[in-house]
């Protein structure tokens, strides 16, 4: 229900695009769509986090993951359990560029051993390599178009696209990225299906951007392989989104306009969905603050007073037993 | 009201028979089933009403009506909305997870039962459903499709099931991609339930004698000097020298704070007995208190305000008494709001000194602002400068593993310093294996309120991967015993051993740092301080 849901929410996608692409309605697929959809982007994120920032950290809760700082023969773990604002940036970079805690996965098993049961941790690699892929190849990928959108085009993009076209098996030379992401992704949809506990836990929240990805790979892949579309015609378009005067070069195949729909539709969706994990990550207050709450005092906005049990109040309650007892107390 | 019956607990056999196949309905669609054995008592009337929480009355979980407070629906919702803007966690932490499942296979509740409402994500879930139907967009236009449910009482019920299933070990943020925290989300699951006078018994009991007497355990002044009496007596058996500490003494210089479960029952006095000959072997100039006499913190299961309430004592009698600093004993969650919370909450501790041990002269910079070391952080400093003369081979019967309790490792980080003093204490250390040791150590099962007896079934399951590591050393090794510095652990391992493994004795650091102390003028030790027999002294009983 939940699968069959999300897929057809995207052919229903691809069907509006094609359709639109051919009653002519290119304007607004091209143009008006792809405008709203950046808008509602950026717009959408911005205040997204700046609503995440808006509540504050009101304490200090990093979740350790190696030694404290302690006595100066003890090594700290730097990083892992960070004092200073660089080992925070180290953490948080083997964070966001590597997936440090997605790399430590363990599979978990419970099995008959000779002497009753027995609980084994294996190495589970597989969804840390098939994210990694998934996401390098996307910032590639996105890195790559942006050649579309600058004249001239920038060094990095040249030498990005370059590399990633390595592989040169006819011509146009194929996308080494395009592979692996259309890997990637086929391998997180595929583990959604078939590992039972993931499947329980999936919401049609997590197979709806799935199958849009992929499809946006596929109508890409399609775009540069088998239909060709007009890249010159396709640079123009973009060229002119991007410096705000707009044009309509003619010619482009209808597929582009299926491309560019499915991306404007998932750029929309963006901010509203699970996908803003991407800015909440920075954010993640277990990870990006130091463990140093014992060392230097961190404020809470709206710590407020609290009722308390006085010391008067104890002693005002046990003073004879503590008396009879020989524990000094204030008032005899 | 019905009483929850008491149940018996199954076989190990029984238990280990885990079944993790995911049920055919969806989660949404499968009710709680309310097992007994699995969940503890209601928070007694008498309890709500010392603590001032709401809805005081009597019920029982196992009532079909919990007797919830006009509005309670309102309540929660505004609740929720109240914790959004207090807490970034909280935000983040419901709009972020991508339901990869990294977490799933690592909390000990889901490998110990196979239920799936267990994996941290789905637990989340239990919450983030209800978030999302009232809090966001796409969830009030798309209800279910956007995973979005109405709070209903069944929703409610099922939230306390599984929150008081949830020992805030942390564990599953280790693995999460983004530092999705279970922990974090339980607790504020459990204010929440606290806003319409829902908690359970073990929480609030304590947390009550803990308000009004200063210790969960509920020792009243002159029981707490008498205990601690009849331990000076034991220690003057074993050793021939006569301890005499000091209670609300002022102008010492330091203030000792340990978790009460240390001041009562079998194995915590043993380590309470290995602080006192400590102390009196360095001659240090240091005071207990009865009115601070509790470290651990239930107000922590509670609510963020009531776990600032009881903190509060600890630098309320620092002040009172005019120590320079304090010295904590060896318990888990003491720590974790110790180092995370206790500044925060009840500082700035400006009144006090920067902690600097009278016997090495270090300065402890760790501890510069809360001025509150932690005793093994203490007593490492000492062996390192060798200032204690240590007879490790009175040890030698003993063959030790460490348990680092979840709160200490994950919320902290101090995982070296009892290593070091077990190694300095003990001939024979083992290591348990590493993916179930330091950050990724598992949880006894009993933590944040759960050590009741009612829900042993549920805390035998939850142990199942901690006894299940333990037995593999004591299978390789011949292990039989565990140590660690956790009050909690001390009063759950044991049981959690019994079921499990077997031959394994539950102890604490400094009970084991005491057997090897050789004390200045003591008389020669025949026995360890259970009275067991030392190697090569048997027969001299
Ligand atoms: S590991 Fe983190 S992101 Fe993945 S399911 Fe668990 S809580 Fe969600
Ligand atoms: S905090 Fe611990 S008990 Fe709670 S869900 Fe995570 S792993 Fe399980």
């Amino acid at each position: 229900m939940k699968v069959l849901f999300s897929f057809l929410t995207v052919i229903v996608l691809v069907l509006v695009a094609a359709v639109g692409s051919v009653l002519n309605l290119k304007f607004a697929f091209g143009i008006i769509i792809p405008y709203l959809a950046f808008v509602m982007f950026v717009g959408g994120f911005v205040c997204r986090v700046i609503k995440w920032g808006r509540s504050p950290v009101p304490y200090r809760i990093p979740t350790t993951c190696g030694q404290q700082k302690t006595l100066p023969w003890i090594k700290q773990d730097k990083i892992e359990n960070p004092t200073s604002a660089l080992g925070v940036i180290a953490r948080m970079a083997m964070e966001i560029l590597f997936f440090r805690s997605l790399f430590r996965n363990l599979k978990t098993e419970v099995s008959e051993g000779p002497n009753g049961p027995k609980i084994s941790y294996g190495s589970a690699k597989w969804l840390w390599i098939g994210s990694l892929v998934f996401h390098w190849s996307f910032l590639i990928i996105v890195i790559r178009h942006l050649r579309f959108f600058l004249e001239p085009v920038p060094g990095f993009v040249r030498i990005a696209d370059a590399l990633d076209g390595m592989l040169q098996i006819g011509l146009p030379p194929i996308y080494l990225t395009d592979l692996f992401f259309l890997l990637a992704v086929t391998f997180l949809l595929v583990r959604r299906f078939v590992i039972p506990q993931v499947r329980y836990i999936s919401l049609p929240a997590d197979f709806f951007p799935l199958f849009m990805i992929m499809s946006i790979a596929i109508s890409g892949i399609l775009m540069r392989y088998f239909y060709k579309v007009d890249i010159i015609a396709v640079k123009e378009l973009a060229i002119g989104l991007a410096q705000l005067h707009p044009v309509l070069p003619a010619g482009i195949g209808d597929i582009f306009y299926v491309h560019i729909f499915l991306i404007s539709v998932l750029f929309a969706y963006f901010p509203l969905s699970k996908l803003m994990h991407m800015g909440g990550i920075f954010l993640s207050p277990t990870r990006n603050m130091m463990n140093n709450s014992r060392i230097v005092r961190h404020i809470n906005p709206w710590n407020h007073a609290v009722e308390v049990h006085t010391y008067a109040q104890y002693e005002d309650e046990f003073r004879e037993k503590m008396k009879k007892a020989g524990i000094p107390v204030e008032k005899e | 009201m019905a009483k929850p019956e008491k149940v018996k607990l199954p076989k190990p056999g029984e238990l280990s028979n885990i079944d993790f196949k995911t049920p055919a309905t969806d989660w949404m669609d499968t009710p709680v089933n309310f097992k007994p054995g699995t969940y503890a008592w209601g928070a007694k009337e008498k309890d709500l009403l010392t603590l001032g929480l709401p809805n005081p009355r009597q019920w029982s979980p196992a009532d079909e009506d919990w007797k919830l407070p006009e509005g309670w629906k309102t309540t929660i919702l505004d609740g929720i909305a109240e914790r959004l803007s207090k807490y970034r966690s909280f935000k983040i932490f419901m709009d972020i997870c991508v339901r990869c499942g990294a977490c799933a296979d690592k909390c000990h509740f889901y490998i110990g039962s196979g239920d799936p409402k267990n994996m941290p994500v789905l637990r989340a879930e239990l919450l983030r459903s209800v978030y999302k139907k009232y809090f966001t967009k796409s969830g009030k236009f798309l209800g279910r499709l956007a995973g979005g449910r109405e709070l209903t009482e069944d929703v409610l019920k099922e939230w306390w099931y599984y929150f008081f299933q949830c020992t805030e070990c942390r564990r599953c943020s280790v693995f999460c991609p983004y530092g999705i925290d279970q922990a974090e989300v339980t607790i504020i699951g459990r204010e929440l339930l606290n806003l319409v006078g829902l908690n359970i018994d073990w929480i609030a009991g304590p947390a009550a004698a803990c308000y009004m007497k200063g210790n969960h355990l509920g020792l009243e002044p002159h029981a707490i000097t008498g205990n601690i009496e009849t331990m000076c007596d034991d220690i003057e058996d074993l050793t021939g020298i006569r301890i005499e500490p000091s209670f609300n003494r002022k102008g010492a210089d330091i203030l000792f704070i340990t978790p009460s479960g240390d001041l009562l029952g079998d194995p915590g006095i043993f380590t309470n007995m290995g602080y006192l000959m400590l102390f009196h072997e360095l001659g240090l100039n240091y005071t207990w208190s009865t009115y601070a006499s509790e470290g651990g913190n239930f107000g922590f299961f509670t609510s963020n305000d009531m776990a600032k309430r009881l903190n509060y004592k600890i630098y309320a009698e620092a002040k009172r008494l005019g120590v320079k600093w304090i010295i904590g004993g060896e318990c888990g969650h003491m720590w974790r709001v110790l180092n995370q919370y206790m500044d925060t909450w009840n500082g700035p501790a400006d009144f006090l000194e920067v902690p600097r041990s009278p016997i090495t002269g270090t300065v402890f910079e760790n501890a510069r602002s809360t001025k509150m070391v932690h005793i093994t952080e203490f007593t490492a400093d000492l062996i390192k400068h060798n200032k204690l003369k240590l007879d490790p081979s009175r040890n030698n019967h003993l063959k030790v593993t460490y348990h680092d309790s979840c709160n200490t490792s994950r919320g902290m980080g101090l995982l070296e310093e009892p290593r070091y003093i077990i190694k300095a204490a003990c001939n024979n250390f083992y290591e348990m294996p590493e993916n179930t040791i330091r950050e990724k150590t598992f949880c006894c099962g009993s933590g944040s309120g759960l050590n009741a007896s009612e829900n042993m079934e549920q805390r035998m399951r939850g142990g199942f991967a901690r006894a299940n590591a333990v037995k593999y050393v004591k299978e390789k090794h011949g292990v039989n015993v565990l140590a660690n510095i956790c009050a909690v652990d001390r009063a759950a391992l044991p049981a959690l051993m019994d079921y499990w493994v077997g031959g394994v004795d539950v102890y604490g650091t400094h009970e084991l740092l005491a057997n090897a102390l050789v004390m200045t003028g003591e008389k020669e030790r025949t026995t360890d301080l259970r009275g067991d027999d030392l190697p090569g002294k048997e027969g001299n009983e």
